[in-house]
């Protein structure tokens, strides 16, 4: 039975986290997402599903706990903010290259460096656009709501582990923080040890006695070998750019002129559309909920239509590129943004769409 | 010599004293002719065998010269990030306590890189065992100076010997994590004669069964040579190992049981 609750996001997507059957998570504390790793704490959920629960001594150590775990057919998770997620970058990498299935949360704040411990979305390069080194895609979900930020702990592990995959959800200091009722899924039982064997057969859980072993690794000194892995990777990233698009559209149907936002940006501009509609401007909104892979199509489909966009985010202009690469010069695409962990109010997107596109 | 290997006549059962354990793969080994790591192994895969945990046992081998340990062991592995292995292993281990867990470092991933996830799974007593292959020096990437790396000696990034003035002092992680409470066995061992090799092997033995009691890290060192990155012929740099290493390095039981033993 579903369960209704008031929480902040944080606190949603732990308690979701342990209820979606997790195996093990592994943090360290870091504003505005040290929620995450107090409430697991406090809730025992090593007594109440047996659920591993560990502080590790760094963001770096705590990554790596996920790789060992997950590379065990585990499900692990880690959570962090901006700075935290940078020291993780070499870990994620590995992850990817070895092709292991994990959740990461960034609760992202304003940088550079140590920068604010105010929210941010200053961090979309980093999440879509590799991070780490080498070529490789994170699955990149952006909640909006506290319920997505329970919700996306469930969708995160079905899409890590039907492409073994690191998902990445991108949220941020406002939705990490903000309190709303969430319905709460009922709990999911922990596999056993002979479920994850028999799902998992890539998994080092001990040498089977009648076959090979299990080697999970990311090196391969044979260039050519390792271009066919590449490639490998490439294709399944195509798969889920085929499959995994994910968006939603507000008041579009009519509209003259659109917004493009994620994640609590995507809130700022749902009353933007509304205070915009009250005086006479006919605007919708397109909100991505995968950033990678992003809803390119739709944008492009909806440049035919609009005669501007504006891409609005809580940085000095990000996720606009990919807007642009998707319009690809049908329309006018223009930026707006508050960063430093400034957030904009709806009446100065709707000053900016004015300004910006429709006097523009 | 090819004489002695090519009379199949000799090679029956009841002359067979000895065999390759089979959680050695036949992959031919990456490390150089002479090389402690080649028999290292060997040893741990024979306590592997012996114990009869070849199909419960998950090893980790960071970045390094074993970097490519995978392929020399029969047994589910990990390659983990440069210095991570300790991590990984604390995840494994906590995720499946039933299974047997090891890391395999060098000096560099173990002791420079890796020194903080290295003290913290040894502080949080994670039910693991540790091999430390100390040699003084990076060996994979080419002959660097290594944390472990004596002073005055020379390296390709201390080609004028190690200047502990302005390059800092070896550092001895053993007796570091010995004063750890999360530690219930630190020893020090050596691969070079017949006799440190049965020595060496008791200790890993024993680092093994203690996971069994869930007492914490097993923590087993084993200074060995690198004869190419010391540039000494395999004989020479054993010698060089003996005259220099050792008397830093002193072999040795250093914490049994959970205490110090001197």
């Amino acid at each position: 039975m579903k369960e209704l609750k008031l929480m902040k996001g944080n606190e949603a997507f732990a308690e979701a986290v342990i209820r979606a059957g997790v195996d093990g998570y592994f943090g360290y504390p870091i504003t505005p997402q040290s929620e995450v790793l107090e409430y697991l704490m406090a809730q025992k959920p090593y007594e109440r599903t047996g659920m591993v629960v560990l502080q590790a001594e760094s963001e770096v150590a705590a990554i790596n706990m996920v790789y060992g775990g997950a590379a065990c057919g585990k499900k692990v998770v880690t959570s962090s903010s901006s700075p935290g997620i940078s020291l993780k970058q070499e870990g994620i990498s590995y992850i990817a290259g070895a092709e292991l299935p994990a959740l990461i949360l960034n609760v992202v704040r304003g940088g550079p460096g140590l920068g604010t411990i105010q929210p941010s979305q200053s961090d979309y390069f980093q999440s879509t656009k590799g991070g780490g080194h080498g070529d490789y895609k994170l699955i990149v979900l952006a909640p909006a709501s506290v319920q997505e930020m329970a919700d996306f702990a469930g969708l995160g592990f079905e899409l890590a582990f039907k492409y073994r995959n690191p998902v990445l959800i991108l949220s941020d200091g406002v939705i990490g923080q903000m309190m709303e009722k969430v319905e709460l899924n009922p709990q999911i039982s922990r596999r056993t040890d002979e479920e994850v064997a028999t799902e998992c057969p890539w998994a080092t859980t001990g040498r089977p006695k009648n076959g090979p072993r299990r080697i999970i690794t990311s090196l391969e000194l044979d260039s050519a070998k390792q271009e066919l892995h590449n490639i490998k990777l490439q294709a399944k990233y195509k798969q889920m750019q085929d499959n995994e698009v994910r968006f939603e559209t507000f008041d579009t149907e009519d509209a003259d002129y659109l917004l493009v936002a994620y994640g609590s940006s995507a809130r700022i501009c749902q009353k933007a559309v509304q205070t915009a509609r009250k005086k006479g401007i006919k605007v919708g909104l397109l909100r991505p909920i995968t950033l990678f892979p992003y809803p390119s199509e739709a944008i492009s489909k909806l440049a035919s239509q609009v005669k501007g966009i504006l891409s609005v985010e809580m940085s000095a202009g990000q996720m606009v590129e990919d807007v642009r690469l998707a319009v690809n010069g049908k329309v006018k695409v223009e930026h707006f943004g508050r960063y430093g962990g400034i957030v904009p109010t709806p009446d100065e997107v709707v000053k900016a769409l004015e300004t910006k596109i429709i006097g523009g | 010599m090819t004489e002695t290997f090519d009379k199949p006549e000799i090679r029956t059962p009841e002359n067979l004293v000895y065999s390759k354990t089979k959680v050695l793969t036949d992959n031919v080994m990456s490390y150089c002719p002479g090389c402690g790591h080649g028999t290292a192994h060997r040893l741990i895969a024979e306590v592997i065998d012996e114990m009869g945990i070849q199909n419960n046992t998950i090893g980790v081998a960071p970045v390094g010269c074993s970097v490519l340990a995978y392929n020399f062991f029969d047994i589910d592995m990990q390659q983990a990030a440069h210095g991570r292995a300790p991590a990984l292993a604390t995840a494994i281990k906590r995720l499946y306590p039933g299974k047997f867990v090891f890391t395999y470092q060098g000096d560099g991933d173990l002791a420079a890189i890796g020194t903080a996830e290295t003290i913290h799974a040894c502080n949080r007593g994670e039910n693991i065992v540790i091999i430390f292959i100390n040699n003084g020096i990076y060996g994979m990437t080419g002959g660097q100076m290594a944390p472990t790396t004596l002073p005055g000696m020379p390296t390709s990034t201390s080609p004028y010997g190690r200047d502990t003035q302005i390059m800092g002092n070896p550092l001895k992680m053993t007796e570091i994590v010995a004063t750890l409470p999360g530690t219930y066995m630190v020893t020090r061992q050596a691969v070079h004669t017949p006799a440190a090799v049965r020595k060496a092997k008791k200790a890993i033995r024993m680092a093994f069964e203690n996971q069994k009691l869930n007492k914490g890290v097993s923590f087993v060192e084993i200074v060995s040579n690198c004869n190419s990155g010391w540039k000494l012929s395999p004989v020479k740099a054993n010698e060089w190992m003996v005259n220099n290493m050792f008397p830093f390095y002193e072999l040795g039981d250093i914490k049994m049981n959970g205490e110090l033993v001197k």
